[in-house]
């Protein structure tokens, strides 16, 4: 038995003991709040909605992984997040077969195909959502119940609009109390602000998640709705927003990995879903305003690289 | 006789103005959104690829060097312009659906091209060969385009229905990131399938080469005995 007695390894040396693994497992148990929230409000179609999704990421990723001899890591749970944040950000009553395509297109097209786990340049997720809402626009619209919480309300609360979409085309605002618990049509995942902050929660205590993000978009939403006249509590619990800013922002992978630039990132992404919001043709854009600053992410980074310890300044 | 082959098979494969050379993007990209589209912009490229090509070729003697780009110009919008008048005589829809990228054809990269870079240098039948071999390279890379995003964005092939009525056809394979999407994978795919032809032309070449020799050490007085 030899002891090895000289360890040569490159920096950095300080291992905190993250892996990708862990990571991912403390993400999916911060998603279990707000998939609950969908399977009691929406009813069983939900729940074959979120296991479809992430049956067919699993599946995909290893099938891509196969066919480029490269090893099979569906273990780590990455495709398993797509997939369930996927199902989480449809209507409740999308057909599962869209959402096993959205699901295959946002592993094979969104992911694999820019090398797979770390390389993706945009959300993968919120790829799907995109290619769906090109691809379906009348299914990825259409706020329809066919069970749950909120089916037993009868025709009165089966209204056919999202908060956000009675705001925007009927000028009402709807009230905050089912905007926080969640009993309003919506996205299968955004539904209750309280699951999402729960899960929120979770992970900030765990520090899988840096805060700066979504303090940076949400205060953005919430300062700019006011001064733009808008009730910022309502902006920032109605549609996608909470679970953008926690949950797809946030992505390791897709955003900044500075301080300064992830405040950059959260303040841009914020502009744009306002601008949108109130300015645009759709009534949501938190979509649309994460993947552009997806797309910012490598300028950032380069622009808010730090100097490093005993660097000069170099002159103008 | 090979090389007129050659002139003729060029376009075809090895360099296709979509897949290998990528060039004429802006009609290949709009007009593909049925697969009738993409045959007709492609049949229209080829016939003024073709006349012009010939033309020119036959020409080259009396064109000045200096002043041949306008002179080329001149020739390619005269047959653009046949096209125009005889698409909106003879099929008003198709003309209507492809509108603007007709005229456009005068300023489509391939035709230029082919009359800078081979009508310009090789005698009038080695030029029309290469403008057919072109034009059909043409035409088969949009048909294929055409058809991915007809059949998938609208159910159908042809205008002839290709699924069951359930079918929920997905609308973002006939906008512009359709085309982008279908594009790029296909020239994915095109690329594998290159690598692979390349890769079994060489291991056919190897083990001719192997055999012959074999066949050469068996003739000769050393040969190795079989065990």
């Amino acid at each position: 038995m030899s002891e090895q007695l000289l360890i040569l390894t490159s920096s950095p040396h300080i291992f905190d003991g993250d892996t990708v693994d862990g990571i991912m497992r403390a993400v999916l148990v911060a998603l279990i709040p707000s998939a609950l929230a969908g399977l009691y409000f929406f009813g069983v179609h939900a729940a074959w909605l979120m296991l479809a999704c992430m049956a067919a990421a699993v599946a995909s990723e290893a099938a891509v992984q196969a066919l480029r001899k490269k090893p099979i890591t569906v273990r780590d749970g990455s495709a398993l997040i797509t997939g369930l944040l996927l199902a989480l950000s449809l209507p409740p009553a999308t057909p599962v077969g869209m959402g096993v395509l959205g699901s295959t297109v946002a592993i094979v097209l969104a992911k694999q195909l820019f090398g797979g786990l770390g390389t993706n340049p945009f959300n993968p997720a919120l790829i799907g959502r995109a290619f769906l809402a090109a691809a379906f626009p009348v299914q990825l619209t259409t706020w329809n119940v066919l069970g749950g919480k909120l089916a037993q309300f009868g025709a009165d609360a089966l209204t056919s609009a999202t908060p956000l979409k009675l705001w925007k085309m009927q000028h009402v605002t709807s009230s905050l109390g089912p905007l926080f618990f969640g009993n309003r049509l919506g996205s299968i995942g955004e539904t209750s602000t309280l699951a999402i902050l729960l899960g929120a929660a979770f992970l900030l205590a765990r520090r899988v998640i840096d805060w700066r993000i979504p303090a940076a978009y949400l205060g953005t939403v919430a300062l700019l709705s006011a001064l733009l006249g808008q009730s910022p509590l309502f902006h920032l619990m109605a549609g996608g927003l909470m679970l953008g800013a926690f949950f797809m922002a946030t992505d390791l992978v897709t955003s900044p990995v500075t301080r300064l630039g992830r405040w950059v990132f959260g303040i841009g992404a914020g502009l744009i879903l306002v601008v949108i919001r109130l300015y645009g043709g759709l009534p949501e854009g938190v979509t649309y305003s994460i993947l552009i600053m997806n797309g910012f992410t490598p300028l950032i980074n380069r622009a808010t690289t730090p100097r490093r310890f005993g660097e000069v300044k170099a002159r103008a | 006789m090979k090389h007129l082959w050659e002139d003729l098979s060029r376009g075809l494969w090895r360099e296709n103005p979509t897949f290998r050379i990528m060039i004429g993007m802006c009609p290949t990209l709009a007009v593909t959104t049925e697969a009738v589209n993409g045959v007709s912009m492609g049949l229209s490229a080829m016939f003024v690829l073709l006349c012009s090509s010939t033309l020119i070729s036959a020409l080259k003697p009396v064109i000045p060097n200096k002043a041949r780009i306008p002179i080329y110009i001149v020739i390619i919008s005269t047959f653009v312009t046949i096209v125009d008048y005889f698409l909106k005589a003879m099929f008003p829809a198709i003309h209507k659906v492809l509108g603007i990228f007709i005229p456009l054809i005068v300023v489509n990269c391939i035709i230029l091209g082919r009359a800078e870079a081979f009508a310009g240098k090789n005698p009038p039948l080695r030029s029309a060969l290469d403008a057919v071999g072109m034009g059909l390279g043409f035409t088969w890379a949009l048909l294929v385009l055409g058809s991915i995003r007809e059949i998938l964005g609208n159910g159908t092939w042809f205008g002839l229905r290709v699924f069951a009525p359930g079918y929920v056809p997905w609308i973002v394979m006939i906008l512009p990131p359709g085309g982008f999407l279908t594009l790029g994978l296909l020239l994915g795919g095109m690329n594998w399938l290159a690598e692979k032809l390349a890769f079994w032309s060489a291991q056919r070449v190897g083990e001719r080469r192997l055999a012959t020799a074999q066949a050469a050490a068996g003739e000769g007085c050393c040969r190795v005995p079989e065990v």
